[in-house]
């Protein structure tokens, strides 16, 4: 278990999700998807968004709840398989729009569905050292499938943002992380290619379950805690079934994970997909409650996060959206439309 | 200063004239407001264009036009104040002639914009606009002025619907108007039944963008005299200019630089507002007649829909607008409507405009503005 | 390539970055150079806070280029609460649910993309606000 010697928490944290949902059932209708649906909806980003827009209003969100100035800020990192520009980083201009520039470190991270949680796990480093006093870690995606593949009813759009600053001022405090890493091709995409490849069940045991498994147990191992020791657990939900089963594989109740699960309706934010579940559990949870986080990357790697709610969190919360009032506002669109936004009508 | 005249005027066709240049269209202009006087008379040449340099991609328009009307040499200078262009370089030419320096000067506007297509052309409209904080939004100008439109609408209580006697009127004028682009009449359900370019505003509300070049030769008092036996005097000459920006504006429903140069032209000329007998203003929508009526002390705010719904701006009404057919139905020719404008009140001072005429008319206003009230010339012309 | 020009915009387009006078308080948006003769340091940098009401709107159908991809879409005049006007589109709005008076509150979007070869130009937008 890695954990750094001064101690760290969230300070804040803020969440996006696009207004724009499309339903599993009209993917089907165009793919013949008669096999059932991994998902209900999926969210879509609007044709204004991506990666860059979705992180900056995810970070107002989390800068609104840790009350402090930009400034304060000592580096914004974005993880996202789906950066705008190939090289170009996304982390100066979200760090632009806060207003933390000029004096900020600044990176793009990327690990598949992972990248959010890597910059999360850098900031404790950063933030445990004391070389920083808040660090700004967001995970954001504007994931895309190829047309008729069975991703397409899941790879979907949202963003999540931490900031991790001194356990004493913090809403909920990182208790320890663990991260296991192989290099295990389950799905992957090569440059300058718009949709990715995988590998169908390859990407389940040993992939998903197998990685996922690994860390968590390991995390709880090190913290000589059990599954029902914690108030919520969240898993990267690369669509409903997978973390509802390796909740199961562990030990958690569906009661656990419930708050936190939200693919269902929006489908899989890739990099955001965990790190949302853990905000949608900090909007509802209560001091002293506990929650188990793991996310998982293709790739591939999984972090697993224990954290415990203070005091501060109730109050905190109350100043910037909720993850519910994202949720709430679904419009959905038809395939026809969301082909044309996502780029998928081949123009000139 | 010196009293200023106009001594012959000259316009083409307007419309789609694909297989015309600018220097074409213009030098037909030009040669209409010559009559018999020979180009190598004139001292100074204002060309007026908004768009030659983004559309044409041709700057000096002016040395251009020079040449191709066969005096290469003479003081020749472009003017480019987005629709105003016209009034503002016919003030130019009032100014150089006023001060002594020319005794004849020509005034020609030109705009050729069909030879790109409408996503380029509206970019090059919306160019009159502040780019930085409105057309880098995809802001139009037909928006802007939706914009405008729509909060007259909740300001004063009325509907799209009352707006329609402007486009009407226009039409109806342009029937009559062998250069009108449009010679046909419109009904209010047609109006109300047009498909919308940009709410509250429908496709019978918005001027079409078209081809053309107007000319109008200016003299000295003496020489007016001489060359021509019924010169039309320009007795009030004034520009003035607001904010580049709508929204930078107190109220962007009063168009300030339409009352300073309504009032200083009329000072100038020595008249009152109830003294102008026929107007025409930049009026490619019912709301920019209505905004430049009120602005320029014309009508009590609020109120030209009203009146335009009451029948005051047809030729038998007490404000007769767009008696050439406006920019609706003569067609939208921008940087040259305010040449237009005066080519059209010249003929109505003179007595020449047939079924449009209105009667014993002796004093005229031309108003053109540049964007959305950002640029705005006002000329005063008398028949003496 | 416009480099320059969106760059030099940034903190006006990505935050709402305007100015307020450090004597009276009033705040402007955007911002502006001293007028001649005024002292430099009058107005400093200040961030709106992004909340106001929409004074008119409109939907563009007939947008000009490098806005082909985009119509119909809200375009509107918006009174923000310490005073200034902007123009802006208004985003994630129907075009039937936008009213005058309609509470927004600022977003960060993408305002247009300059292609394959240009710059993608981010910039505010208002939408109606998520409580």
């Amino acid at each position: 278990m890695m954990k750094p010697e001064r101690p760290v928490g969230i300070t804040g944290y803020g969440v996006y999700i696009p207004r724009f949902r499309i339903a599993a059932r009209e993917i089907a209708r165009i793919w013949d998807g008669t096999s059932g649906t991994p998902v209900d909806s999926k969210s879509v980003p609007g044709p204004d968004e991506d990666t860059i827009t979705m992180s900056i209003e995810a970070a107002r969100n989390a800068l609104a709840r840790a009350h402090i100035t930009p400034d304060r800020l000592s580096a914004v990192w974005v993880g996202s398989e789906s950066h705008p520009y190939s090289v170009k980083p996304s982390g100066t201009l979200v760090a632009e729009a806060l207003g933390a520039t000029p004096w900020v470190s600044t990176a793009d991270w990327e690990f598949a569905c992972k990248a959010g949680s890597e910059a999360l796990t850098a900031a404790m480093g950063m933030v445990g050292s004391g070389m920083a006093e808040y660090v700004l870690a967001i995970g954001a995606d504007t994931a895309q499938g190829r047309p008729g593949d069975a991703l397409e009813y899941t790879a979907a759009a949202g963003a999540a943002a931490l900031i991790v600053g001194p356990a004493m001022d913090a809403v909920a405090v990182i208790e320890g992380t663990t991260s296991y890493v192989t290099d295990t091709p389950d799905f992957f995409r090569r440059a300058d290619t718009a949709y990715p490849v995988h590998g169908h069940r390859f990407t389940g045991e040993p992939a998903y379950f197998g990685t996922v498994r690994s860390a968590a147990e390991k995390l709880l191992r090190d913290l000589g805690a059990k599954p029902s020791d914690f108030t919520y657990a969240v898993f990267h939900q690369p669509n409903t079934r997978f973390p509802q089963t390796v909740a199961r594989q562990l030990g958690f109740t569906p009661q656990q994970i419930a708050p936190g699960l939200l693919s269902p309706k929006i489908g899989n934010a890739y990099s955001a997909a965990a790190l949302l579940g853990l905000c949608a559990i900090l909007d509802v949870a209560q001091p002293g409650d506990t929650i188990f986080v793991t996310t998982y990357g293709s790739g591939a790697g999984s972090d697993a996060y224990a954290l415990r709610v203070t005091d501060a969190l109730p109050e905190r919360r109350e100043r910037a959206p909720l993850t519910a009032a994202y949720l709430a506002r679904e419009t959905f669109v038809d395939y026809a439309v969301y082909v044309k936004w996502r780029g998928k009508l081949v123009m000139e | 200063m010196r009293r200023v005249y106009i001594i012959g005027t000259g316009a083409t066709p307007v419309g789609e004239h694909w297989d015309r240049s600018p220097a074409s269209l213009a030098i037909e202009a030009l040669t209409g407001a010559l009559g018999s006087i020979p180009a190598s008379r004139i001292g100074a040449l204002y060309v007026a264009s908004a768009l030659s340099g983004t559309l044409h991609t041709q700057s000096q328009m002016a040395a251009l036009i020079a040449t191709a009307a066969g005096i290469p040499g003479v003081e020749a200078v472009t003017i480019e104040a987005g629709g105003a262009s016209g009034g503002v370089a016919l003030r130019q030419a009032c100014l150089a002639v006023a001060a002594g320096a020319v005794d004849l000067a020509m005034v020609v506007g030109v705009e050729k914009v069909t030879d790109v297509l409408d996503a380029r052309r509206e970019a090059a409209l919306a160019l009159a606009t502040d780019v930085d904080w409105e057309a880098v939004h995809g802001v139009t100008l037909t928006a802007l002025w939706a914009l405008l439109m729509r909060r007259y609408m909740h300001e004063y209580g009325y509907s799209a619907d009352d707006f329609a006697p402007f486009p009407i009127n226009a039409h109806a004028n342009g029937v009559a108007n062998p250069r009108a682009m449009y010679r046909f009449a419109i009904t209010a359900e047609k109006v109300r039944n047009a498909p919308m370019v940009a709410e509250p505003l429908g496709l019978l509300d918005c001027s079409t963008a078209a081809d053309g070049a107007a000319a109008v030769l200016i003299a000295s008092e003496g020489l007016a005299h001489e060359l021509c036996a019924t010169p039309v005097r320009i007795a009030g000459s004034a520009t003035a200019t607001d904010t580049l920006a709508l929204h930078s504006r107190p109220d962007p429903l009063w168009f300030q630089a339409a009352a300073h140069s309504a009032a200083s032209a009329l000072r100038m000329a020595r008249l009152t507002h109830s003294d102008v007998q026929v107007f025409d203003v930049t009026d490619p929508h019912g709301i920019a007649a209505a905004l430049a009526l009120e602005s320029s002390g014309f009508a009590k705010r609020g109120t030209a829909v009203a009146l335009a719904r009451e029948g005051a701006i047809t030729p038998k009404g007490r404000l007769p607008l767009a008696t050439g057919g406006g920019c609706k139905a003569r067609g939208d020719v921008v940087g040259a409507n305010g040449v237009y404008q005066i080519v059209e009140l010249v003929a109505q001072l003179r007595g020449q405009a047939g079924v449009v005429q209105v009667n014993g008319a002796r004093v005229a206003l031309a108003q053109c503005m540049g964007g959305i009230g950002v640029t705005v010339a006002t000329h005063i012309l008398t028949l003496e | 390539m416009d480099l320059a020009k969106h760059w030099r915009l940034r903190h006006a387009r990505y935050r709402l970055e305007g100015q307020r006078n450090r004597f009276t308080g009033e705040v402007r948006f955007p911002p502006a150079p001293p007028l001649p003769g005024e002292r430099e340091d009058i107005w400093e940098p200040y961030i709106l806070k992004g909340r106001g009401r929409v004074y008119s709107f409109s939907v563009v159908r007939q947008p000009p280029e490098g806005f082909e991809d985009q119509p119909p879409y809200l375009v509107a005049l918006v009174r923000l609460d310490e005073g200034p006007m902007v123009t802006a589109q208004l985003t994630d709005c129907d075009l039937d649910q936008v009213a005058i008076d309609m509470p927004v509150e600022m977003v960060t979007r993408r305002l247009r993309d300059l292609g394959p070869t240009g710059l993608i130009v981010y910039g505010y937008k208002f939408r109606p606000i998520v409580s």
